[in-house]
C-alpha cells in the first residue's frame, strides 16, 4: 500500500480529519465486505459439510486439507483448471498483444481516420457482449470452432480489446513524442521503438489491462456454458457446477473447489497491485 | 563531418506554410544558428534536416547525398531534443549506448566511447543513474553525450538550453561552444533567443514566417541588418524605429524626425540620394544614443530633446525610455548619466552608427 498523503500535512483542519476518517471507515468496510466472504469461503473449504452447517462461523475443529486432494482428484478438476489457463493466458496474450500494436498506432501516429478508428474501438465498449451470443453462436458454428477452446479465447479476446485500447492509447499519448523521435534518430524501427522504448514506460497500464480482463475471463460461465459441451473442455466455474447436485450439494468440497479457483487470480492481484495503483495515479503527478 | 544544404525547401502542413521556399548552404565544421521568433519554421526547417518531417519540395543534402528519402536513422546525424527526451526507464549509460548498441558496435567500443563522452561532458559519476535521479543541467549533459558517442556527420540541436535556469544556460552555452571547437562537427542550433544566437554562433541564419531574413556572421548582423526585422531582433534593447523625412539643403542632408534634425554624415549622402525629400523610417540602437554632458564633442552627432519616462539602472549602464514628441526612443547610457525621470534630458544620436529603411518593403537603404 502506498503511504497516506495530502491530509497528512502540518497544520490540518479538523474538517480534514473528520473527512479522511470517514474515509478511512468507508475503506475499511468495503475491505471487510469483500474480504468476509473470501474468508468464509476458505473456512469452509477446511471443513465438512456437516460442520459447515452445524457451526457456520467458527474455525474448523479439524482442518480437512483432504477436501482439496478430494477436488483435485474428482470430477476432472484439474482439467478444468487447466482449461481455464489456456483459454485465461491465451486470451489475455492475444488482448496484450493486438491492444498494444492498435494502440501504439492510434496513440503515436497521426493519420487519417485516426480518431475514427479509435472511436470504433470505443464502441465496443458500450455494447455487452452478451447480447451479441446468437449471432456469435452462429458465428462459432460457421466457423466449426463451437466446443473448442478458441470459441472462448476469440470472444474474450475481443471483448477485451476496446478497453484495453482505450486504457493504452490513453497511455501512449501521455508520452513525450521527441522519445521515439530519439529513438528513431538512434536507429530503431518502428517495432524497435515500441518494444525498447515505449513499452516499459507502459507498464503500469498493461497491469491495469491484465487485471481489468483477467478477473471476468476467469470467473466466466456464461460463454463456456453455450459454447462448450464437452466436459474435457470444461472450464473451472462451469465445470464447479458439477459439485451442485439435484437433490443435494456437496458444500465442503465446493468452498475446496471455489478456493482453488479464486487462488491464482487472488494471487495475480497482490503481484500486480503495486503496479494497478502506479498506473491509476500516473499522470496525476508530473515526473 | 559534412556540409548540409538545403535547396529551395518548402513543407507545408495543410494550408499552412512552416518552411518556404528556403535555401541554405551550411558549410562543414560550421556552428550555425538558426534563430526567429516562435513559429517561424526554424523547428520545422530542423526537423526535416533530421528527416522526422518529411519537405513538400526541394532538396536537402547532408554531405553530397541527398537525403530526401533517406530515414533519420540513416542520416548520419545526432539531434539533442528541448526536453532532452532521454529514455526514462534506462541508465545514464544505457541512454548513451543505445544508439551505438542498435548499430551493432562491439561491446569494447561501445563502453569506451561512452566512458570518453562521459569524461568530456563530466557525468562519469552518473553513469549508473536513471534520468529521474538527475538535475535539469545534468539531463542536459546526458542528451548531448547521446549526441556525442555516436560521432555523427552532423549534429542538430533543438533549443537544447531552454530549459535551463539563467545562470546554467549561461555556463552550458559556454561548454557547448568549447565542445564545437574540440568536436569539429556541423552542428544546426535552433533558437528562439538572440543573445544565444549571437554567441554561440559562427554564422546565424534569421527565419521569419518560414522565410530566410538574412544570413550572415553575428557582427554583421548586428551591424548591417538585412531589413526591418533582423534589425529590430537583433540587439536587446531594439533598435529604435522612427519615421523621419530626408531632406537636402547646403548640400548637407538631415534626418528630419519633426523634434529633432539630424544632419546624415557625409559619406552616407550618396547613397540615400534618391531618397531625398521622401519619408523613411530612421533606425538607431539603443547603445548609439548618449547624454549629451558626457560627450565631449557632437561632431557629426544630432541632439535630442526629450522627457525621461523610465529610468532603469542597470549598474553597467542605464536604460532610459524618452518621448521626443510623438516619438519613444530608448536609449543606454553611461551610469553616470543624471537624466532623471519626468525630468527633460538631451541625447545625443551617434549618426554614423545610424540606418535607414525603406518604410514600404522594410529592406535596409542603409
Amino acid at each position: 500500500m502506498t503511504p497516506p498523503t495530502g491530509a497528512a500535512g502540518e497544520g490540518r483542519r479538523p474538517g480534514v480529519v473528520a473527512a479522511a476518517a470517514l474515509a478511512q471507515t468507508l475503506l475499511a468496510a468495503n475491505a471487510l465486505l469483500v474480504l468476509l466472504p473470501i474468508g468464509f469461503m476458505v473456512l469452509s473449504s477446511l471443513k465438512a459439510t456437516r460442520e459447515i452447517f452445524q457451526r457456520p462461523f467458527a474455525l474448523p475443529v479439524v482442518p480437512r486439507w483432504q477436501n482439496y486432494a478430494e477436488v483435485w482428484g474428482a470430477a476432472h478438476f484439474a482439467v478444468y483448471f487447466r482449461n481455464s489457463l489456456i483459454v485465461t493466458v491465451a486470451s489475455m496474450a492475444l488482448i496484450l498483444v493486438t491492444g498494444t500494436l492498435a494502440a501504439y498506432a492510434l496513440g503515436r501516429y497521426r493519420f487519417r481516420g485516426n480518431d475514427l478508428i479509435f472511436l470504433f474501438f470505443l464502441s465496443g465498449i458500450m455494447v455487452p457482449i452478451r447480447l451479441a451470443i446468437i449471432p456469435l453462436f452462429i458465428m462459432m458454428r460457421d466457423l466449426r470452432l463451437l466446443d473448442t477452446v478458441w470459441s472462448l479465447i476469440l470472444v474474450y479476446a475481443a471483448s477485451g480489446l476496446p478497453s484495453a485500447i482505450f486504457i493504452l492509447t490513453g497511455f501512449f499519448r501521455t508520452l513525450p513524442p521527441e522519445l521515439d523521435n530519439a529513438a528513431r534518430i538512434d536507429g530503431a524501427g518502428e517495432l524497435g521503438i515500441l518494444i525498447t522504448v515505449l513499452l516499459p514506460l507502459v507498464r503500469p497500464a498493461l497491469a491495469i489491462v491484465t487485471v481489468y480482463n483477467i478477473i471476468p475471463i476467469w470467473n466466466d460461465f456464461f460463454f463456456p456454458l453455450v459454447f462448450i459441451h464437452q466436459d474435457r473442455l470444461k472450464t473451472l466455474p462451469l465445470g464447479l457446477t458439477v459439485f451442485f447436485g439435484e437433490f443435494q450439494t456437496n458444500w465442503a468440497l465446493l468452498f475446496a473447489g471455489l478456493t482453488l479457483a479464486a487462488a491464482p487470480v487472488l494471487a495475480l492481484y497482490v503481484v500486480m497491485s503495486q503496479q494497478f495503483i502506479k498506473g491509476l495515479t500516473a499522470g496525476a503527478i508530473k515526473g | 563531418m559534412a556540409k548540409v544544404m538545403l535547396e529551395q525547401v518548402t513543407k507545408q502542413f495543410g494550408n499552412v506554410v512552416a518552411v518556404n521556399n528556403v535555401t541554405l548552404d551550411i558549410p562543414d565544421k560550421q556552428f550555425t544558428v538558426l534563430v526567429g521568433p516562435s513559429g517561424c519554421g526554424k523547428t520545422t526547417a530542423l526537423r526535416l534536416i533530421a528527416g522526422l518531417e518529411e519537405a513538400t519540395s526541394g532538396n536537402i543534402y547532408i554531405g553530397d547525398r541527398i537525403v530526401n528519402d533517406v530515414a533519420p536513422k540513416d542520416r548520419d546525424i545526432a539531434m539533442v531534443f528541448q526536453n532532452y527526451a532521454l529514455y526514462p526507464h534506462m541508465s545514464v549509460y544505457d541512454n548513451m549506448a543505445f544508439g551505438l548498441r542498435l548499430r551493432k558496435y562491439p561491446r569494447a567500443e561501445i563502453d569506451r566511447r561512452v566512458k570518453e563522452a562521459a569524461e568530456m561532458l563530466g557525468i562519469q559519476e552518473l553513469l549508473g543513474r536513471k534520468p529521474k535521479q538527475l538535475s535539469g543541467g545534468q539531463r542536459q549533459r546526458v542528451a548531448l553525450g547521446r549526441a556525442i558517442v555516436r560521432e555523427p556527420q552532423v549534429f542538430l540541436m533543438d533549443e537544447p538550453l531552454s530549459n535551463l535556469d539563467a545562470k546554467l544556460r549561461v555556463q552550458t552555452r559556454a561548454e557547448i561552444k568549447k565542445l564545437h571547437a574540440r568536436l569539429q562537427t556541423t552542428t544546426i542550433y535552433v533558437t528562439h533567443d538572440q543573445v544565444e544566437a549571437m554567441t554561440m554562433g559562427d554564422r546565424i541564419v534569421v527565419m521569419k514566417d518560414g522565410v530566410v531574413q538574412q544570413v550572415d556572421s553575428p557582427l554583421n548582423l548586428y551591424e548591417k541588418p538585412a531589413n526591418l526585422f533582423v534589425a529590430g531582433f537583433i540587439g536587446s534593447p531594439a533598435m529604435n524605429f522612427l519615421e523621419a523625412k530626408l531632406a537636402k539643403q547646403d548640400g548637407r542632408m538631415f534626418v528630419d524626425g519633426g523634434v529633432f534634425r539630424a544632419e546624415v554624415p557625409r559619406e552616407y549622402i550618396p547613397k540615400l540620394a534618391e531618397w531625398e525629400g521622401r519619408s523613411v523610417i530612421f533606425g538607431i540602437r539603443p547603445e548609439d544614443i548618449h547624454d549629451r554632458a558626457l560627450v565631449q564633442s557632437t561632431d557629426g552627432a544630432a541632439v535630442v530633446r526629450a522627457t525621461v519616462d523610465v529610468h532603469e539602472p542597470l549598474g553597467s549602464d542605464v536604460i532610459l525610455y524618452l518621448t521626443a514628441g510623438e516619438h519613444s526612443i530608448v536609449a543606454r547610457v553611461d551610469a553616470r548619466s543624471q537624466a532623471r525621470m519626468g525630468q527633460t534630458a538631451e541625447v545625443v544620436l551617434d549618426m554614423k552608427k545610424m540606418h535607414v529603411f525603406n518604410p514600404d518593403t522594410h529592406a535596409a537603404i542603409l
